[in-house]
């Protein structure tokens, strides 16, 4: 690394301010203040079409908003410079929901892909590195040579999430990481999480539909309803949250299934 | 994350080794580090490792990873190790990098051996590409068949709207370039010809280029270029979505839908765009004629119906429907042939068009033998 650069460490990883959102005459965030802490998983939550996507964009830099701003590690976005930028690029790490994988690259080549870019290392020692990614994140080593179109739908979450992982980042940003898995491949990848977190002292930020995965690893779950984002709390909190549709969420028939499988499989971890 | 450095002790008791990581072990540093370590145990022999990570600031998965070569690469591999720390993610990380399974090598390439490998897999690829893209245009026919014996079944709108892209808004680029094309030969035709003192020849020159060949030829090969490369792009694209798929479970005739309507599209629109292209590029040479050579339009218009002739428009565009045909179906058919990476995508395209333009070529070349034979 070039410039030696402090990132205070017990600033929040990421902070909205006062995020305005608005395509042409829609507005779709308005005063939207959100903080994630270090260390912690944070679950966003919201109807379709309340713009969780697009605040995931807005949060990664994809898409500018049309009022406040971003922090990173406690520095507003529009401050740094472009260096800086790019250290505090490595540490942000994104799964997109189709895990977005590059096709025309292995997957040991995909995940290689940052390492390569940002840092000094050996082809070999890449490759072990790249390899050793994809086993943490529970993929045979045979994948390592596959291409994308090669891998199942699950597969290709995990890869994602290899190369998502390939710099270490401090902060992991997930777009519906279960979506699209089968009961036990969303549990084991849950479980993924939670093992990833401790290991690496991650900080999650994963947008889901998932109530298993809301119930079973989300420290803190934010919800967003009427454009901004009143409550992040824990589950107990949120879901006495006085709002219809936070009521709606959380006291579906679905949701109280979650509670219950939940409870259960805490125990299961606990014990 | 601090800009400092890594650095570690090595200590012997007894049979147990233990690794004082001091620093921050990241990958940052790994560059760095890669390789010392392992050098450095190499001459030892240990049965247990033990990791003090005392004087560690800051650990991730490389760091781990490069302290677990500690345990691989000794004398003999130790059998056991452990981690003395306050801090449960070090044990974690290092379980992680330990029990990591490195996938094979890349194989590696056998240079003359490869040649070999690839020239029979591209025999095998032009054999199977023929086969598949005559069975292309047997499916093909059998459906039109079944479309002009119900023609119910065809798609007006569909066909209306291709007719506007590949038609309407390709007419102003074919007629610009053919304009400059038909001025071209006028120009080449006024040098050589006032030599002889028979510049009234030019007409002639004009008249039989632009009308028998180069308009055809022009609009097909831009044909090919735009709607062509448009067609297996869009094809190619549903059928990575899977478009294509759903539409066949719903029991819709891919060609039915996707081919005819492009087909008849391109048959239409060709002989108009080259119309066009002949009116245009008469125009050019008829500027450049009079520009250069002082023959007047009416002189132009004289000379070109006596000594070339209306037969040459129909020998033009005989061939226009025939090449819309061989243009689309091409497209088509190398849409289809995408697969779900995006590099297919990329490469039938660039075979689309390449086949495109070959086909157009070897078809007017074949047809200029044929109208020579018919003495037209």
């Amino acid at each position: 690394m070039s410039a030696p650069l402090t990132l205070d460490q017990s600033a929040p990883p990421m902070r909205a301010v006062g995020i305005k959102t608005q395509f042409g005459p829609n507005i779709i965030h308005e005063n939207l203040d959100f903080t994630v802490n270090h260390g912690e998983i944070v679950g966003l939550v919201g109807g379709s079409g309340t713009g969780k996507s697009v605040l995931l964009n807005t949060m990664l830099g994809l898409k500018e908003p049309e009022g406040g701003y971003i922090e990173y590690f406690g520095q507003n976005r529009d401050d740094l410079t472009p260096e800086t930028r790019g250290v505090i690029k490595n540490e942000m790490g994104v799964l997109f929901q189709g895990g977005a994988l590059f096709s025309s690259m292995t997957v040991r080549e995909n995940v290689m892909v940052p390492m390569r870019e940002s840092m000094n290392l050996s082809p070999r020692l890449m490759r072990e590195l790249a390899d050793m990614k994809i086993h943490m994140v529970g993929l045979p080593p045979e994948s390592a040579v596959l291409y994308p179109s090669d891998l199942s739908g699950g597969m290709k979450k995990r890869a994602g999430l290899a190369r998502a992982l390939a710099l270490d980042p401090k902060m992991l940003f997930l777009d519906e990481p279960t979506a699209g898995l089968d009961p036990v491949g969303a549990n084991a990848f849950d479980e993924l999480i939670l093992g990833l977190r401790e290991a690496m002292n991650l900080t999650v930020l994963m947008v889901t539909h998932d109530l298993d995965s809301l119930y079973l690893i989300c420290d803190r779950i934010a919800v967003l309803v009427d454009k901004h984002i009143p409550i992040a709390d824990s589950l107990e909190a949120v879901s006495q949250f006085d709002h219809p549709w936070v009521q709606e969420y959380f006291g579906g028939p679905r949701s109280r299934a979650a509670i219950g499988a939940g409870e259960a499989a805490a125990i299961r971890l606990k014990g | 994350m601090l800009a400092s450095t890594a650095d570690y002790e090595l200590e012997m008791r007894g049979e147990t080794l233990v690794v004082h990581p001091k620093g921050s072990w990241s990958i940052e540093q790994a560059g760095s580090l890669d390789g010392r370590l392992a050098g450095d145990v190499a001459e030892l022999t240990y049965r247990h490792v033990d990791y003090d990570m005392e004087g560690l600031e800051d650990l991730d998965t490389a760091g781990a990873y490069l302290l677990a070569r500690a345990i691989r690469y000794g004398v003999v591999p130790a059998e056991s190790w452990d981690v003395v720390s306050q801090s449960p993610g070090h044990k974690t990380l290092m379980n992680a990098a330990t029990s990591a399974v490195l996938g094979r090598e890349p194989e590696a390439r056998r240079q003359w051996y490869d040649t070999f490998t690839r020239i029979g897999k591209a025999t095998v690829r032009f054999w199977g590409e023929l086969i598949e893209t005559l069975a292309f245009i047997g499916h093909f026919f059998v459906v039109l068949m079944k479309v002009i014996a119900s023609p119910k079944k065809l798609r007006w709108k569909a066909i209306v709207s291709l007719i506007e892209s590949v038609g309407l808004d390709a007419a102003p680029i074919v007629m610009v370039l053919s304009f400059f094309i038909g001025a071209v030969i006028a120009y080449m035709g006024a040098n050589l010809l006032a030599a002889f003192g028979a510049s009234i020849f030019m007409v002639d020159l004009v008249g039989f280029s632009v009308l028998r060949e180069l308009a055809v030829i022009i609009t097909a090969i831009l044909l090919a270029g735009r709607s062509d490369s448009s067609f297996t792009a869009s094809i190619g694209a549903m059928k990575m979505r899977q478009e294509i798929d759903a539409m066949t479970v719903m029991g819709l005739d891919t060609y039915e839908v996707l081919v005819i309507p492009r087909a008849i599209a391109c048959v239409i629109a060709m002989p108009i765009l080259t119309f066009l292209a002949m009116l245009s590029g008469l125009a050019g040479g008829l500027l450049v004629a009079w520009a250069t050579a002082d023959i007047s339009p009416i002189l132009f218009f004289n000379r070109l119906t006596t000594a070339v002739g209306i037969e040459n428009l129909w020998v033009g565009l005989v061939k226009t429907p025939l090449f819309g045909l061989i243009i689309a179906v091409i497209g088509c058919r190398q849409g289809l042939a995408v697969t779900g990476s995006v590099e297919s995508l990329g490469q039938r395209t660039t075979t689309s068009v390449v086949q495109a333009i070959f086909a157009v070529i070897m078809v007017d070349a074949l047809f200029a033998i044929l109208f020579y034979q018919l003495g037209v």
